[in-house]
């Protein structure tokens, strides 16, 4: 089967008319924000470019991405992967396995040198010399750094890739590491989130074919597109945050009335996603728009930042128990007060003693 | 032998002898500028600030009861939020103000900035100032600025909770202003050097209490030792004059 030289090509193969190819340029230009005029500048590069080779990569992740990327909805998902790129390798996608599989990977490894656009679902346990994820018979992180070491830019897919998400919270046994901490000479773009909102992933994959470039990335390297602002930057509920309106329990009457989750956990305040924008599910809804506070799983150490369901982080004391900043504090000034207390009875005390010193040291000695 | 500002500043070396060793040396002097104008300046401001500050901090992790009624006639948390970002950048420029006249002012204005921990006799010190706290000393020094332990103290549980403070504060409220904004340029640093926003919320709160804490045990040994001790301490911060009780007139 030969394979379609330019996405145009694979548009008109299927039967697409111009016009709604042309739909197709204008919906995409609409999704990733940009003006009007940039609908023909996308025609263009579908009608001129070649599809872009991408290899799909799983290490320890719970294809949680992958279950989002396949509901995107502007573009579709469909369109993104029979059209705009050539899926070389995606285990949950591929028709091929075992051998069939892997000597498609590593003909692309071969042949598209420099060319592919390696994308990662998951991380690689170190620990054990990669032990605790075996792909294709090898550990993952052999995979991994095989296959970083041909592409053009590394695409890190969810919180797994992006900074280690639930299997490398605290003991993180399995010495899961973020993919930026073991491949380090190539462009890496961030999409945290468990998983990534789908309209964000096919939106950034469309950005960098349409643009061959990667987007513009904030400290951490994630597309300012997306990750520019917080949920709470955002929130339709923000009005009674700022009011002073907060949900107290889960089925009081100020829940009902959709107040701010504040009081409940929302991590909104901390997180920075698109989901107040964007929302899920072809713009359906969000979890704070059913009713639940964000966890700020797009978020490092979210995991480790829980409980997900108070304002404040527990923090592990030395001595092994779990309490959080206000407990601490307030058992603290508790602790203190009372020593300031017996000090001063003390002080008095001794003074009542020995007035003699007291006034020898108003005399002078 | 009532001492004026030229004779206080004539003792200055003379004063340098009487901190290391004041139990031995008569001092001339019944009363030295310490604390300079500035200096006590910042300390008040800085009081009222901590004070505007833990009040509204604790309130926005812990906010009041809700309000009723329609959101947009209320901005009660909002007010109490702008209270707070408005005090915290007073504090923090008045610490910048107080770092630069630690350049400046007097040998006192840099104590608190940079106790003298490789020095083993100022150690001795502290540990001299500890058992007095415990009781174990009967008559206890004469210092014209602070003593060591309370510049231990000082520079430990306050000051260095301080600067953590205003970083992480003046970074949280970065993020509010956005990431493209300058205020984020300047200290959105501190996020790569603690972590994500959630975990600089945390540090930011600690921090807190640990300058309430600061504040509790600032309070009580100040009254204490203005009664106790041999030198004047609570007037000091208002006049800035160390009054020395046991001098003979």
């Amino acid at each position: 089967m030969t394979s379609p030289a330019t996405f145009y090509d694979v548009f008109r193969q299927q039967g697409i008319s111009r016009r709604s190819f042309n739909k197709f340029c204008s919906l995409t230009a609409a999704s990733l924000g940009l003006s009007p005029a940039f609908a023909s500048e996308i025609a263009h590069a579908m009608e001129t470019k070649r599809r872009t080779p991408v290899i799909w990569l799983n290490g320890l992740e719970c294809t949680c991405c992958s279950e989002s990327f396949i509901r995107s909805g502007h573009p579709l998902v469909s369109d993104v992967v029979l059209s705009m790129l050539s899926l070389d390798y995606s285990h949950v996608l591929m028709a091929a396995a075992g051998h069939q599989a892997e000597a498609a990977l590593e003909e692309t490894r071969r042949e598209h040198a420099g060319e592919y656009i390696l994308a990662v679902e998951g991380n690689p346990p170190l620990n054990e010399d990669g032990m605790f994820c075996i792909v294709g018979g090898r550990p993952f992180i052999e995979q991994l750094q095989e296959m970083a070491a041909g592409a053009k830019a590394v695409v890190a897919w969810g919180s797994c890739a992006s900074n280690g998400c639930v299997q490398a919270a605290k003991p993180n046994p399995t010495q899961a590491t973020p993919i930026h901490k073991v491949i380090k000479d190539k462009p890496i773009i961030k999409v945290p989130g468990c998983p990534p909102i789908a309209e964000v992933m096919t939106g950034v994959l469309t950005y960098m074919l349409t643009f061959d470039r990667i987007p513009p990335l904030d400290r951490l390297g994630r597309p300012k597109m997306f990750y520019g602002q917080r949920i709470h930057d955002k929130c339709y509920r923000r009005p009674h945050f700022d009011a002073g309106q907060f949900a107290e329990a889960w089925d009081d009457e100020n829940s009902r009335k959709g107040y701010c989750l504040y009081k409940m956990g929302c991590r909104g305040p901390t997180t920075y996603n698109a989901c107040s924008t964007v929302r899920w599910n072809d713009g359906v809804s969000f979890p704070i728009q059913s009713g639940h506070g964000c966890i700020g799983c797009s978020e490092e150490n979210f995991w480790d930042n829980g409980p997900f369901y108070e304002r404040l982080a527990s923090v592990h004391t030395p001595l092994g128990v779990e309490s959080n900043a206000d407990k601490i504090g307030v058992a603290t000034v508790g602790v203190i007060g009372a020593g300031i207390v017996a000090h001063a009875a003390a002080s008095a005390l001794q003074r009542a003693r020995n007035p003699d010193n007291a006034a020898k040291t108003g005399a002078g000695e | 032998m009532a001492s004026t500002s030229e004779s206080s500043k004539k003792s200055q070396g003379l004063l340098h002898s009487l901190v290391s060793h004041a139990t031995e040396v008569e001092s001339p002097a019944t009363k030295v500028y310490v604390y300079e104008t500035p200096v006590r300046l910042w300390h008040w401001v800085n009081a009222l600030c901590i004070v505007l500050l833990c009040v509204t901090g604790y309130l926005i992790a812990a906010p009041p009861p809700s309000v009723p009624g329609e959101a947009s006639f209320s901005f009660l948390f909002g007010n109490i939020r702008l209270i707070h970002f408005a005090a915290g950048e007073v504090l923090a420029l008045a610490l910048l103000y107080r770092v630069i006249w630690a350049f400046i002012g007097n040998s006192h204005a840099h104590q608190i900035f940079l106790p003298p921990v490789w020095s083993i006799k100022w150690w001795g010190e502290v540990w001299h100032e500890v058992r007095w706290y415990l009781f174990l000393v009967k008559v206890p020094k004469k210092y014209v600025g602070h003593n060591p332990l309370a510049q231990l103290a000082m520079f430990g549980i306050f000051v260095l909770p301080l600067f953590v403070s205003v970083f992480t504060g003046l970074a949280l409220n970065a993020e509010g202003e956005g990431i493209e904004s300058l205020w984020y340029q300047a200290f959105g640093w501190v996020f790569a050097l603690l972590g994500d926003s959630f975990t600089v919320h945390t540090i930011h709160h600690i921090s807190m209490w640990v300058i309430i804490v600061f504040s509790m045990i600032h309070i009580y040994v100040a009254v204490r030792e203005d009664i106790m001790s041999r030198q004047s301490l609570v007037s000091t911060m208002i006049s800035g004059w160390r009054y020395f009780k046991d001098d003979k007139e």
